[in-house]
């Protein structure tokens, strides 16, 4: 009973989480963050059935996502004009995932017959297909304008009517827990592993019975599903659809998120799009160039921790499992590391601010403020500073680099000397 | 007397070049056969064409009574035949017990299930643990399987082609590599395994050949020269010319 305990520890702890946040982080902003982190965890785990768990490399993702919004504004206005059966807003999103599941295995027949760089370039194809489709059709899609809706639809079950963004945190948490139960049990049925052993080597599962295929088409038509609720939430949280996101750029935001999370672990993801929607939602109102630092970040993410962030963390897992205490040595010469890549990045920061500032004429204030200090981009000081702690840090980053390496690889080897126990 | 594998006038051309050109062979219900011949002779490709990897451009094959000419490798598999790979061929970043379990699942009926738990499957459970005794791999189970040693990396190949507990084995090359006392431990593993089904080797150590199997055929540039008892193999001149030359005690 105590293993049966401790499994079920993390799902209880993330559910007290969930319903302990709004009161935590009481503001409307807050509120709405998390939200729609909330539905991004369902769709970034979903992609990762693909990537993580499948072996396939999608660019054209949101389309289950978006197409599954849109259906989704378009039910609720039905329901309002009584054109359709009445379905609670509670389980709206069930048919999002259903609309999602249906474009998944129509589309994923074609694309799942192959894998590597044709599934990429197919789904790329799809994926830009939909978007001019949303665009063209405006009878269904309007246009750039999108298609917007209200998600009340009267009282439901305890008088829950969806006004207050409050309920609808709620409709989102209970989903998104729901969710990553399942796909986690998933990871654990005889599909999950055929589809892990797909990704490891397709060739090999045909001569233990499987269709390559299948499993693929299969992996995809539930991945679908589950970006389809994900969509269908969106579509709820934020009352309005467009085409961006259906778009390539909402595909691309999702494949951002699993792999800087870290696509080999099931909480990669999770990390990844709570990490990721909440810098963009901060960053954006901050700086013009959060795109470039979203870049820079997922370059600088696949070529020295390509196991992403999560991937980070269970290096270390070996090391406190045998013993915590092994992870004492560590702490200095990753302090040093740390503190010479922040350095380094705020350095890099200032630089590319003024660089903006000074080649963007759109910018409508007159004064650029960096870390609370007034810059002058046309003035030498703050060039030269910035660019001192961008040296200097790079400098300290390579000289630190090495102590953080070894002292792994010292605790690491400790750790496997001791036998576990 | 029936065959299990059954090669009537088998062909295989890449191009303009025909690498199996005519391969007629019946491999009888419970025996172990051995292919041998010199490299280039074209011993994988009939394992390919076999397997399903990749159709014949003439010719059938017959598993038992069932006609298995230029179907899938899975429909094939399904019927009752496995096989190992001369290269290792494994699942590299699942454990070793996952392994060998993927490769018991569609057997033992549970195919793409995608509502039952794979730790809760009782007959998988049991006959992924006793493979890996077998194996010799039991106290190596959570390793992902890219990291062991070539000798275990061979033997977990072995694993998974036999997980699915089919009637017609085919291996290809499994002592390649290995060590004089690893190819002892091996040879004795693929007796036990084969042990009430029937076999069919690939192999280029003769002692393993000769020890092992009870019919020996000799492909020599996409033909059967030869088949026969070891003892008949040993004493066909044809097959002294051809392949064994010098190298026959």
């Amino acid at each position: 009973m105590s293993t049966l305990l401790g499994r079920l520890t993390p799902w209880i702890a993330g559910a007290a989480a969930l319903i302990a946040l709004p009161h935590v982080f009481t503001s409307g902003f807050a509120l709405t963050l998390m939200s729609q982190i909330g539905l991004l965890i369902v769709f970034a785990l979903a992609y990762n059935m693909l990537l993580g768990q499948g072996g396939m490399l999608s660019f054209g993702h949101a389309v289950y996502f978006g197409l599954a919004g849109y259906f989704t504004i378009h039910y609720l206005n039905f329901i309002y004009e009584e054109q359709v059966p009445y379905i609670p807003v509670t389980l709206i999103p069930l048919l999002g995932g259903l609309v999602g599941l249906f474009f998944g295995i129509l589309i994923g027949y074609v694309s799942t017959r192959r894998a590597g760089t044709t599934f990429a370039m197919i789904s790329l194809g799809f994926g830009e297909m939909v978007t001019a489709l949303t665009l063209v059709l405006v009878a269904i899609f309007n246009g750039e304008d999108g298609i917007q809706t209200d998600r009340v639809l009267g009282e439901e079950l305890f008088g829950i009517t969806y006004g207050p963004n409050i309920e609808v945190y709620y409709l989102i948490a209970g989903w998104c827990l729901v969710c990553t139960l399942a796909m986690f049990l998933l990871t654990r049925t005889p599909f999950g592993r055929i589809s892990n052993a797909v990704r490891d080597n397709p060739e090999r599962v045909e001569f233990i019975g499987y269709s390559s295929q299948r499993i693929r088409w299969l992996a995809f038509s539930l991945s679908s599903f589950f970006a389809g609720i994900a969509g269908a939430l969106h579509a709820v949280n934020i009352e309005h659809v467009g085409f961006e996101q259906v778009s390539v750029i909402q595909s691309g935001l999702v494949l951002f998120m699993v792999y800087i999370g870290g696509a080999a672990t099931f909480v990669g993801p999770i990390i990844g799009a709570t990490l990721l929607y909440f810098l963009q939602s901060t960053l954006t109102g901050v700086t013009e160039a959060w795109v470039l630092y979203l870049g820079v970040l997922f370059v600088g993410v696949i070529m020295f921790f390509p196991g992403g962030l999560a991937g980070l963390i269970s290096m270390h897992q070996p090391i406190w499992r045998a013993r915590a205490r092994l992870l004492a040595p560590l702490l200095v010469p990753y302090s040093r590391f740390l503190a010479a890549l922040i350095v380094c990045v705020l350095g890099c920061i200032g630089l590319i601010e003024m660089l903006y500032f000074r080649s963007s004429r759109l910018s409508t204030e007159t004064e650029l403020v960096i870390y609370g200090v007034e810059s002058d981009p046309f003035s030498a000081g703050p060039w030269l500073i910035f660019a001192a702690a961008a040296g200097l840090g790079a400098f300290a980053i390579r000289k630190t680099y090495p102590g953080a390496v070894s002292a792994w690889n010292t605790a690491i080897a400790d750790a496997r000397a001791r036998p576990l126990g | 007397m029936s065959s299990a594998l059954t090669l009537a006038g088998l062909r295989k051309s890449f191009g303009a070049a025909e690498i199996i050109r005519g391969v007629d062979l019946a491999v009888e219900d419970g025996e172990r056969h051995a292919i041998i011949g010199p490299n280039g002779a074209g011993k994988s490709t009939l394992y390919n064409l076999i397997s399903g990897r990749f159709p014949p451009s003439a010719g059938r094959i017959h598993l038992y009574d069932t006609d298995i000419t230029g179907k899938k490798a899975f429909d094939i598999n399904r019927l009752g035949l496995t096989r190992s790979f001369q290269v290792t061929n494994i699942f590299a970043r699942l454990s070793v017990l996952d392994n060998v379990r993927c490769g018991c699942l569609y057997a033992l009926g549970h195919r793409y299930a995608w509502w039952k738990l794979v730790g809760r499957l009782q007959d998988v459970n049991e006959q992924t643990a006793s493979i890996l005794r077998d194996i010799g791999l039991w106290e190596k189970r959570e390793l992902p399987a890219g990291l062991l040693s070539y000798a275990d990396q061979r033997a977990l190949e072995l694993g998974i082609a036999i997980a699915g507990g089919a009637n017609v084995i085919l291996l290809d090359e499994p002592t390649a590599g290995m060590s004089h006392s690893e190819v002892e431990q091996a040879v004795s593993l693929i007796r036990r395994i084969s042990e009430g089904k029937t076999l069919v080797i690939v192999e280029h150590d003769m002692g393993v050949v000769f020890d092992l199997a009870d019919r020996i055929s000799v492909l020599v540039y996409g033909e059967i020269i030869a088949t026969g008892t070891p003892g008949e193999i040993r004493a066909s001149t044809a097959v002294q010319e051809a392949y064994l030359g010098t190298g026959a005690s």
